[in-house]
């Protein structure tokens, strides 16, 4: 057994998680529930399992680093941050539904990273300017942040389509969505959580930039797009604490904020050029 | 004209003007990652054309981040910053501070949560059985005497009332670094062949040259790879520094990510440049002599104590950069036939000669490239980031809570009506559960009947 059988694995895993979520809101099929939850916890141990190994496995070829150092890598992690988050947000509020918006973005992830040509998934020895500490630090921190507004956007995408029908008769599929009210709650809560992790990762490469090159803070594309993405979500946060802003304006913020961080995460590394480039292989 | 009715303050100090601001430095912030940034004026004529480029270069679209205009909106975003927090924090701060003993009994009666008791007894003794009850559930209380009866008050965390402007003020602690930064520091880089010094290092983006204040040396570079051969492993540069003649740091060596600091002047490792020439130590093993050169490639050298004649003939190159693989070396000491040998780059090799046996050890020259930084203000904006964390830490996570407990003799009867109420600044729910156990208490005592 190798780390790329178990992430591959953890794929099918999380495809199937997330089917059996989606089922429990489109059949109202509460029985799955246990069964769901069992699934994706599993799920969630490959995959930790499959990033343990390939640490492992880094240093039996005698290059020893951190799993987090490439694209692919990031993707195995953004899977793994967003397992694990969802399944705190569904032990906290003991709601299944939220799975079916929420678990679909980790086997993107994890698919993504599994089936693109773009990218290769052999350990690859790291080159000097990531040979950091701050590399872990810093991988961390976002990713924890991104995962939370994954999931974010998923509640946001939620609220928007339980609102379009709020005189939805009991019995209709809408109605087991949770309230309003709380979606709502669930979502300010999940981007203040993001909001944080986000900064430290910010703050965090800034500090791992001056010890490698003596500057934090240069403007390159993928500090400034982390920049507007937390101008983005510091706007969102403030609408909401001063202005009193909730339902569909910070459901919809909560899904631009996300598009911001996909492009943060992952167009500024496939569209423009800049010094993170070597995430792009 | 009070300060509160001006309409340049009210605006400034709005939250409207903070998400303006924000939503304006985000949209702007995107055209300098899609225009490249910092290069020469033919590169934006070249790819956008003439009339566009003049336009860029009107608005300093070149270099964005650094133009009148984003500057402007940096400053607008600050003093937003400011007089919002001068206009609101003199409230919060009462907050803070306040007696909460002093509030108004009618007050309480419509605080967010609430429960009512009654308990038969004197009022000062069911008072401290009230004040152990809270105490049992982390409250500790204070006590005051109104004229109706005793009132209990207790809080946690009023202090975290202060992270949202903890936050506020980090922000500007930051921007107070990087200004410091960028008046009184400097960028700069220098590329330094192998046992060259120099006391100058040159800005970066001007070329204007600096003193440096003292002399650094680099005595060795030295680039290794993995067993790919293609992607380095490391690059390290042993530097020393002296002053005034002396050696005051020798030979400490640098790498990526590991820079060296002298006197406030950071050297980071960041490039090399492979040069046309060899460090050669040869050593006669029989007479046991040695000596050093830095030769050129191509040309022929003479140790005449050693009676030696050599040169690099040839080499195999590895990277388009230069980098050597392997040499190919002329060698003669004058008897016989020379020697003609491949060795590869960094390594000994053995000459054997009729009288006498040799070792000879080549390395090609490098030129070490540094980054070198100066910068005042880079301890001022990493606690601007720390305050940052601990105050979004606060503003989010903790809350002001407050308990009030009054106990109000009934003139009536013989009892006492007992308001426990509370209240919280944010995060509802949780103080909910807290309240809701407070109370359980107070149901579960025998003192007190549930009104």
């Amino acid at each position: 057994m190798n780390s790329s059988q178990l992430l591959g694995i953890t794929t099918f895993a999380y495809l199937f998680s997330a089917m059996l979520y989606i089922a429990i809101f489109v059949f109202r099929a509460k029985k799955l529930g246990l069964f769901a939850t069992l699934v994706t916890v599993a799920a969630f141990l490959i995959n930790t399992a499959g990033i343990g190994l390939r640490w492992q496995e880094s240093y039996q070829a005698g290059i020893g680093y951190a799993p987090l150092s490439n694209m692919y890598e990031s993707l195995v992690f953004f899977a793994w941050a967003i397992a694990i988050f969802y399944l705190g947000l569904e032990w906290k509020h003991k709601n299944r539904v939220l799975g079916a918006f929420s678990m679909p973005f980790a086997f993107l992830s994890m698919a993504y990273a599994s089936f693109s040509p773009k990218f290769g998934k052999e350990i690859k020895p790291l080159i000097p300017a990531l040979q950091s500490n701050w590399l872990i630090a810093h991988v961390i921190t976002c990713f924890v942040g991104y995962a939370a507004f994954a999931v974010a956007c998923g509640m946001g995408i939620m609220y928007l389509i339980k609102d379009r029908k709020t005189n939805a008769a009991p019995e209709s599929l809408l109605a087991s969505l949770p309230e309003l009210k709380v979606i709502d709650d669930i979502i300010h809560k999940t981007l203040v959580f993001g909001f944080l992790w986000l900064s430290a990762g910010i703050i965090t490469g800034a500090v791992w930039a001056n010890s490698a090159w003596g500057t934090y803070w240069s403007w390159d594309p993928k500090e400034t797009w982390s920049l507007i993405t937390w101008f983005v979500y510091a706007a969102t946060l403030h609408a909401r604490f001063t202005r009193g802003w909730g339902g569909r304006r910070i459901a919809w913020l909560a899904v631009l904020g996300f598009i911001s961080v996909i492009f943060t995460y992952y167009g500024v590394n496939f569209l423009l050029s800049g010094l993170h480039s070597y995430g792009g292989n | 004209m009070k300060k509160t009715d001006n309409m340049v303050w009210r605006s400034f100090a709005s939250v409207r003007l903070a998400l303006f601001t924000l939503l304006i430095l985000a949209t702007t912030s995107i055209i300098g990652t899609l225009i490249p940034q910092k290069n020469p004026p033919e590169f934006y004529i070249e790819n956008f054309g003439q009339r566009t480029a003049q336009f860029f270069q009107m608005l300093d679209v070149p270099d964005m981040y650094n133009s009148w205009w984003f500057i402007t909106l940096l400053l607008l975003f600050s003093i937003n910053l400011i007089v919002c927090t001068i206009d609101r924090l003199p409230n919060v701060w009462q907050m803070v501070v306040m007696n909460n003993l002093d509030t108004d009994p009618e007050r309480l009666e419509k605080m967010p949560h609430r429960q009512v008791f009654h308990a038969r007894g004197d009022a000062a003794a069911l008072a401290d059985t009230a004040a152990t009850l809270l105490a049992r559930n982390g409250w500790k209380a204070q006590t005051a005497n109104k004229p109706g009866g005793p009132l209990l008050f207790s809080q946690k965390n009023a202090w975290s009332r202060l992270g949202v402007y903890a936050v506020h003020l980090s922000i500007l602690v930051i921007f107070a670094g990087a200004i410091v930064g960028s008046t009184l520091g400097f960028k700069a880089g220098i590329m330094l062949p192998e046992g060259r010094e120099t006391d100058t290092v040159y800005e970066t983006g001007t070329g204007k040259p600096l003193p440096l204040g003292f002399t650094l040396r680099c005595d060795n570079f030295n680039v290794s790879f993995y067993a790919d051969g293609a992607t380095p492993k490391e690059f390290r540069s042993d530097l020393s520094v002296l002053e005034n003649g002396k050696v005051t740091i020798d030979k400490r060596p640098i790498i990526v990510n590991d820079p060296l600091n002298y006197k406030g002047i950071t050297f980071y490792q960041s490039s090399y440049e492979p040069m046309q020439g060899f460090n050669v130590v040869i050593t006669n093993k029989t007479t046991k002599t040695r000596q050093t050169f830095q030769i050129p490639f191509g040309q022929k050298i003479s140790w005449t104590e050693g009676g030696i004649d050599f040169g690099v003939i040839n080499q195999e190159v590895r990277s388009r950069m230069g980098d050597v693989n392997r040499l190919k070396v002329w060698f003669f000491d004058g008897q016989g036939e020379p020697s003609i040998f491949w060795m590869d780059n960094n390594a000994t090799q053995t000459v054997s000669r009729p009288t006498a046996a040799y070792e000879f050890e080549a390395s090609q020259v490098y030129a070490t490239g540094l980054q070198v930084a100066k910068d005042p203000g880079v301890w001022t904006v990493y606690a601007g980031c720390l305050l940052m964390l601990i105050g979004l830490y606060v503003a989010f996570f903790l809350s002001h809570r407050r308990i009030w407990v009054y106990i109000a003799r009934e003139e009536a009867a013989d009892r006492c009506r007992i308001l426990v109420c509370g209240a919280t600044s944010k995060n509802k729910i949780a103080f909910e559960k807290e309240f809701t156990a407070l109370v359980d208490s107070f149901t579960h005592d025998s003192t007190f009947q549930n009104a």
